[in-house]
């Protein structure tokens, strides 16, 4: 398969692209999506493919999502922009009790197979309101997908999937993962399949789990234990929901430890369900409790000092990983 | 506008359906013989039977959870609604919805929202649909007066606006939101009058004039089916049974509530229609006969109906079931 190198931003681009030449369902609509006011990956498509392929909206967030469910129902394919995630409040309506409910509620006879991309500002000193990874909200939603890609390659196989998924998608990108390169297929099709993990590197002592930006600092903590001689397995999850619980539990009934790295805040995030999926799936295996690293239970301060001190590091993640070492914590 | 006499008979037949429909549901429950949760419609079936007339089967429909009268409008089994409302596989999501969230897609009914205001914008997106697809259908979206307040519909009137779309706003303006008066709600004596700051039409109407609610519905469909936009009708009109059946009602003034009940729609209509020579008392009482023996048939299906399986828990969440351990 052919293969060149992109950005994320471009990565999701072709994605786009693709899915509009392919599809006369698929549609774009957002704020500040369509040129010449867009900048991300949306970037050309309005020129490419017109004004009412690629719609720019009223800054109306509720509507935007609610359009996007209506015309889901009806049969196209509607992938929605909600520029920061921390917006989503003000629509979460729409995908809660509309998309996402649906189908269960109507018993099939209307769905909602909707996408919408959301972009997570974290990092970027913006403060409490714009740097929020909201994706555990929606992973307690039945009926909600929850995508989060950390690589270039991922980024185009996942929102080609959730573009052309039967059920409601939110695919969360990250604003510091934009410019990461990466060696994407160049076939316009390519896909990954939703709630498929990826093993990034083979370890045999303790797994990190982890997925979206932390994924790259799971594997710079990886090279750095491999350094102190422990082996670091690194499970991308890729999708929240649903989630490859089958890929976790069976590198970490290898490793018998593992470290749940994320950028959400820690208490009752993604890596709550993923730790107690683990300890009762593998309770017998495991020779340390499970650690976890990720944001603190603050809103995210503006000042870089501050936040610096927030997200998962890879030497946060080391620390983890030999504390799950650590022979007094170790069962008998 | 004057309307053929098949057609006033229709109106009249589909607003004695609605009162028998939802007065049946209030003596079910009150003396005890079944259960279910339910909002009624009683007072405003005119709105509801002058969309059914005037809307096509292709025309579409989202509703709220007060909403048996205009699926009865829309063209809903009976049977449909009865068997969702009382959790039965005859249901029209086989007891998984409940009565606020019916939908019945071959009828135009798209959506049904247990969220007030959340509807407005859902149908947007259908008339958005409507138009990328080149098709001349509307969809109409019914609400109260209480939803016109929500940020949510505030959006949609915008966007409905600003993109010409084929969409018609009904609201059903029964003067309490919930429990709240519309004279708290709003500085505005007119809910029409917001229309204006959407830059589309909005008219007033008595609600409880079928006719008159027929007549704006009309105007507003072919100005959607022209391309020229959206409309806003308010149709003033009283909910007989408060908010939820069982509501007691004490924050109605007890001469509104008579006031309101002396101006039922539906005898209103019956008279006209005999008065104007439109149908014969004879003929009235049949459809009114009609409209019980067809009520009574729908319930006795539902009741002697099952309750769903215990597989429905597992159905229809995703569109492959996804499992974890549990």
């Amino acid at each position: 398969m052919d293969e060149k190198e992109m950005t994320m931003r471009e990565a999701l681009n072709f994605a786009l692209d693709a899915a509009l030449a392919a599809d006369e369902r698929v549609f774009l609509l957002g704020e500040d999506i369509a040129d010449p006011g867009a900048s991300g990956p949306t970037a050309g498509l309005s020129t490419k493919y017109g004004h009412d392929r690629v719609l720019d909206t009223p800054i109306s967030e509720a509507a935007i999502l609610g359009a996007a469910v209506g015309a889901a129902i009806d049969g196209l394919r509607p992938v929605a922009e909600i520029m920061i995630m921390d917006f989503i409040g003000i629509a979460a309506d729409q995908l809660i009790n509309n998309a996402a409910k649906l189908r269960f509620m109507t018993a099939g006879r209307t769905t909602a197979p909707l996408t919408v991309r959301t972009q997570v500002y974290g990092g970027l000193a913006t403060g409490a309101t714009h740097s929020q990874s909201l994706e555990a909200w929606f992973m307690h939603i039945p009926g909600m997908k929850v995508i989060v890609p950390s690589t270039p390659r991922d980024g185009k196989g996942l929102l080609t999937s959730a573009i052309f998924d039967e059920d409601p998608c939110l695919f969360v990108e990250t604003i510091r993962l934009q410019g990461q390169k990466g060696m994407v297929p160049t076939d316009p099709g390519f896909s990954i399949p939703l709630g498929q993990a990826d093993l990034k590197r083979r370890g045999s002592d303790v797994t990190i789990i982890s997925y979206g930006r932390s994924v790259l600092d799971s594997l710079a903590a990886a090279k750095a234990l491999e350094e102190e001689g422990v082996s670091a397995e690194v499970v991308d999850l890729r999708t929240l929901v649903p989630l490859d619980v089958e890929t976790m539990v069976e590198s970490v009934r290898r490793t018998r430890r593992a470290v749940v790295a994320h950028d959400a805040v820690q208490f009752a995030g993604p890596g709550a369900e993923i730790v107690a999926t683990l300890q009762s799936e593998c309770f017998s295996e495991l020779a340390a409790p499970i650690e976890r690293v990720a944001a603190r239970f603050v809103p995210t301060p503006a000042a870089a000092a501050l936040e610096a001190q927030l997200y998962p590091s890879p030497a946060r993640i080391v620390a983890a990983a030999q504390r799950t070492l650590q022979e007094a914590r170790v069962r008998g | 506008m004057t309307y053929p006499a098949d057609v006033q008979r229709r109106i009249y037949a589909l607003m004695v359906l609605m009162k028998a429909a939802d007065d049946r549901l209030s003596k079910g429950i009150g003396t005890g013989e079944f259960m279910c949760v339910y909002w009624p419609s009683r007072g405003q079936e005119a709105v509801a039977a002058a969309m059914g007339v005037s809307l096509r089967d292709d025309d579409q429909l989202v509703t709220t959870y007060r909403g048996l009268h205009d699926l009865i409008g829309k063209g809903v089994p009976l049977e449909e609604i009865y068997g969702e409302m009382m959790g039965r596989v005859v249901g029209a999501s086989r007891g998984k919805g409940g009565t606020m969230h019916i939908a019945k897609p071959d009828k135009g009914v798209m959506l049904s929202t247990g969220i007030v205001g959340a509807g407005a914008p859902v149908g947007v997106g259908l008339a958005m649909a409507a138009k990328r697809k080149g098709l001349d259908r509307v969809t109409v979206v019914s609400f109260g007066d209480g939803a016109t307040n929500t940020g949510s519909f505030h959006e949609a009137a915008n966007m409905a606006a600003l993109w010409d779309l084929p969409v018609v706003f009904v609201c059903q303006n029964n003067q309490y939101a919930e429990m709240t008066p519309t004279t708290d709600t709003m500085k505005l004596e007119r809910v029409a009058d917001r229309a204006a700051g959407y830059g589309m039409p909005g008219v007033r109407v008595d609600g409880n004039d079928p006719l008159a609610v027929a007549t704006a519905l009309d105007e507003a469909l072919s100005r959607a089916r022209r391309g020229e936009g959206p409309s806003f009708i308010e149709c003033v009109t009283f909910r007989f049974r408060g908010h939820y059946f069982g509501d007691r009602m004490p924050y109605i003034p007890k001469e509104q509530l008579e006031a309101a009940m002396a101006a039922d729609p539906v005898p209103r209509f019956r008279r006209l229609l005999i008065d104007d020579g439109v149908c014969t008392d004879e003929e009235l009482s049949r459809i009114d006969e009609g409209a019980l023996t067809k009520v009574e048939m729908a319930l006795k299906t539902v009741m002697a109906a099952d309750a769903p399986s215990i597989d429905e828990l597992d159905r229809d969440v995703y569109a492959t079931p996804i499992s974890y351990p549990v």
